[in-house]
């Protein structure tokens, strides 16, 4: 790390190619996932030495969060995780929700676990997809684009975002899910188990797709726990840590599912234990709508929640030529939350997602703190990515499943 | 003198034809791939140029040709320049020693397999030269392997091929097709189908293909050996790699699907059967591009020389044997 820039220098300036060789990947590189920069240091193709620089997404989220007030952070934490921002949404509130004291009624518990693990599903076909490219499997890719499209069109009835979607608020969710919602999303369940067993079959059993995943960046468990590594990635390992099993929060507590995990720990397992994932989301979809038709008509959202800054409706200009002094936003006073500290954690799709939030008694957080996935897999690319050849590292870079933005914050 | 001159014309027309035929085949082969794999993965592919998108490789080369052609800093410039020609010319040439009829064969010369397997050689050149000259270190990395892998794919594959030339007792390309329609099972294919599994797959590797397009792996080394190139030397790597699919098809049609030979004789088009089996071929090696995952280099080397070459020799031998029996 404290050498990589004067290698660097020196190698440019006199343009002199020592041995060992160095390479540096990204931050503009088709497969790091965004702008991930890795400095390796090679043998032929072996990884001597990689070193991770982050930071070239780094948008202050935490520091914007103290001038804004909660509800509007809300809207940074999308831009997290930008795959499964649903789940990031769930996070922010959850723990304004501690903070505020807030009772989020059951039937917006439910709506909330189901777009989670539409964000879960949304995120796994991603990664499949992009994983599979990296190996090489092109077609794959756009079958996995295929069904999360299908998905993001259902959110787009039901919050009319695709990507960036505030559905979650403090206190409940935006709206309720109409009924035709509901219709394509049991359509979406029926049809899906079908479509994780045709991917299955295009790579589960492919040869080449065993040798390049089989016994690669192997973690143990002893060895993942002390990376602090999360999610579908630890559950490879073979340790049973979820989040919904262990602190279950909305509507996990009530529905019925399986934690998948691995054995050896290497990328084929956390392929297996992802794929095995996507099946249970499918089904605690299903249960949650199922559930549903006993809460309907409830309310969603909680009654003393915080109102939103709504924009006016625009006026027509006056025809007096007097310039106005108008003011835009217009809406309630957010209630002043009591002083206080509070602590939520997920299980957003890519790993252990927590916010920490601090309050002195303003609007306003006086400091936000997010845990992301995505920031402490990076840390774990050295270690796994030793000995191994670059092939691998991109494979490696693949089965952690890592966002940027989720990790610059 | 006027003999020469007739000759000399009559040589220069049908080079003429064959080029013409032959360029046309690689650009619509980019199309077919285009459309083959779109159809495959459930999309739409090439269809906004012309009636379905046929005009697309047409609007691509003039794209290409007109794009700035950038020289990075610090390339080694005549290297760098010549590098794409030569890939080119070696997958090229090839064309000119296939006989598409019995009576269409440009230039029938009596060591016709071994001139196309130099040839094939040598276009590794292009690829390691080219690597070589960027001053890139992904472009380095990509012609490193290039060397590696076109040299031990093309032990594995003249292998293969010798098996054939003992069969045939020849090296000229008209008489092992000859042999082939003489032979009881009029095709090579049967009794020299483990020679022919080696031949396919070197060939694959041969022309840097998926599963084995390591040396321009996209998600590894970017675009590999020319990932400093730009506009119509781009483009040219392109077609060197669609001639290399071709010349490789064509060779194995040649060697052992039993050339223009057909069940039945097609009245005004001698290629017909000689183009089927050529098509053919182009489409497994579109197939395989879209189903199979790439192979990590270690592997690839491995496959080469503990697996074909292996098989390729044991082939080899055996058919030797049975040949000094029979």
């Amino acid at each position: 790390m404290t050498t990589y820039l004067e290698i660097n220098k020196k190698q440019v300036n006199e343009e002199k190619w020592e041995e060992p060789f160095y390479l540096n990947m990204g931050p503009q590189h088709p497969s790091t996932h965004g702008v991930l920069r890795l400095f390796l240091e090679l043998e032929g193709e072996t990884i001597v030495n990689c070193t991770p620089i982050i930071g070239y997404l780094h948008r202050g989220v935490e520091k914007l969060a103290e001038t804004l007030n909660y509800n509007q952070t809300i809207v940074l934490s999308d831009r997290l995780d930008y795959i499964a921002s649903a789940a990031n949404n769930t996070a922010f509130a959850l723990a304004f929700e501690k903070l505020m004291g807030l009772e989020v009624p059951r039937r917006a518990k439910l709506l909330r676990t189901i777009v989670c693990e539409m964000a879960r599903i949304c995120n796994h076909l991603l990664w499949l997809a992009t994983h599979a490219l990296d190996i090489g499997a092109m077609t794959v890719f756009l079958y996995c684009f295929r069904d999360r499209e299908w998905l993001l069109n259902i959110y787009e009835k039901i919050c009319g975002a695709r990507l960036t979607h505030t559905y979650v608020r403090i206190g409940g969710v935006r709206q309720d899910f109409t009924q035709e919602i509901i219709d394509e999303l049991y359509k979406f369940t029926e049809e899906f188990p079908p479509r994780i067993y045709d991917y299955e079959t295009l790579i589960d059993v492919n040869r080449i797709w065993l040798k390049r995943t089989k016994g690669i960046a192997v973690v143990s468990a002893e060895d993942a726990i002390n990376l602090g590594l999360t999610g579908p990635v630890l559950r490879g390992s073979g340790v049973p840590y979820d989040v919904r099993k262990f602190r279950p929060y909305d509507a996990y507590g009530e529905v019925d599912f399986i934690v998948p995990t691995g054995k050896n720990g290497d990328t084929y397992d956390r392929y297996r234990v992802r794929m095995e994932e996507l099946r249970q989301s499918n089904r605690i979809i299903r249960q949650c709508l199922d559930k549903l038709s006993e809460t309907e008509g409830e309310p969603v959202l909680a009654e003393n929640a915080p109102d939103l800054l709504i924009p006016e409706k625009v006026r027509k200009p006056e025809p007096k030529p007097v310039p106005k002094k108008g003011v835009i936003f217009k809406g309630e006073e957010v209630p002043v939350v009591p002083p206080g500290e509070a602590f939520a954690s997920i299980e957003s799709p890519k790993g252990e997602l927590a916010v920490y939030v601090v309050s002195d008694g303003s609007g306003k957080p006086w400091r936000l703190r997010v845990r992301t996935p995505s920031f402490v897999h990076i840390s774990a690319i050295p270690f796994m990515a030793k000995n191994h050849l670059i092939a691998d590292l991109i494979a490696i870079i693949g089965t952690l499943d890592i966002v940027l933005g989720d990790s610059d914050r | 003198m006027g003999e020469v001159i007739d000759r000399l014309i009559s040589i220069i027309i049908a080079a003429v034809i064959l080029l013409v035929i032959a360029l046309l085949h690689v650009a619509y082969l980019t199309y077919a791939e285009r459309k083959i794999i779109a159809r495959m993965q459930q999309r739409l592919g090439p269809n906004r140029v012309g009636p379905r998108g046929l005009l697309q490789p047409i609007a691509d080369m003039l794209k290409l040709l007109t794009k700035e052609d950038l020289i990075p800093y610090g390339v080694d410039k005549p290297i760098f320049y010549i590098a794409p020609f030569i890939s080119l010319v070696c997958a090229g040439t090839g064309v000119a020693l296939i006989p598409l009829w019995e009576k269409f064969v440009l230039s029938n010369i009596n060591v016709g397999i071994l001139f196309i397997l130099a040839l094939s050689s040598l276009s590794a050149y292009g690829v390691i030269l080219s690597g070589w000259a960027s001053n890139s270190r992904y472009a380095f990395l990509g012609g490193l392997r290039a060397s590696a892998q076109v040299i031990s794919y093309e032990i594995a594959m003249s292998l293969a091929l010798l098996s054939v030339v003992l069969m045939a007792g020849s090296l000229n390309l008209v008489d092992i097709v000859n042999a082939q329609i003489n032979s009881p099972y009029k095709i090579y294919l049967i009794p020299q189908i483990i020679a022919f599994y080696v031949f396919i797959i070197s060939a694959i590797a041969e022309c840097n293909r998926v599963p084995f397009d390591l040396p321009e792996a996209e998600t590894e080394l970017v675009a590999g050996y020319f990932v400093e190139y730009s506009a119509m030397r781009f483009a040219i790597f392109y077609l060197a790699e669609y001639f290399g699919m071709v010349v490789m098809s064509a060779l194995a049609v040649t060697c052992f699907l039993g050339g223009w030979v057909g069940p039945f004789k097609v009245p005004y088009v001698p290629f017909f059967w000689f183009l089927i089996k050529l098509y053919f071929l182009l489409f497994v090696y579109i197939w395989v591009r879209a189903t199979l995952p790439r192979y990590r280099y270690d592997q690839l080397m491995g496959l080469g020389w503990k697996v074909l070459i292996p098989v390729g020799i044991i082939n080899l031998f055996l058919t030797a044997f049975l040949k000094l029996i029979f």
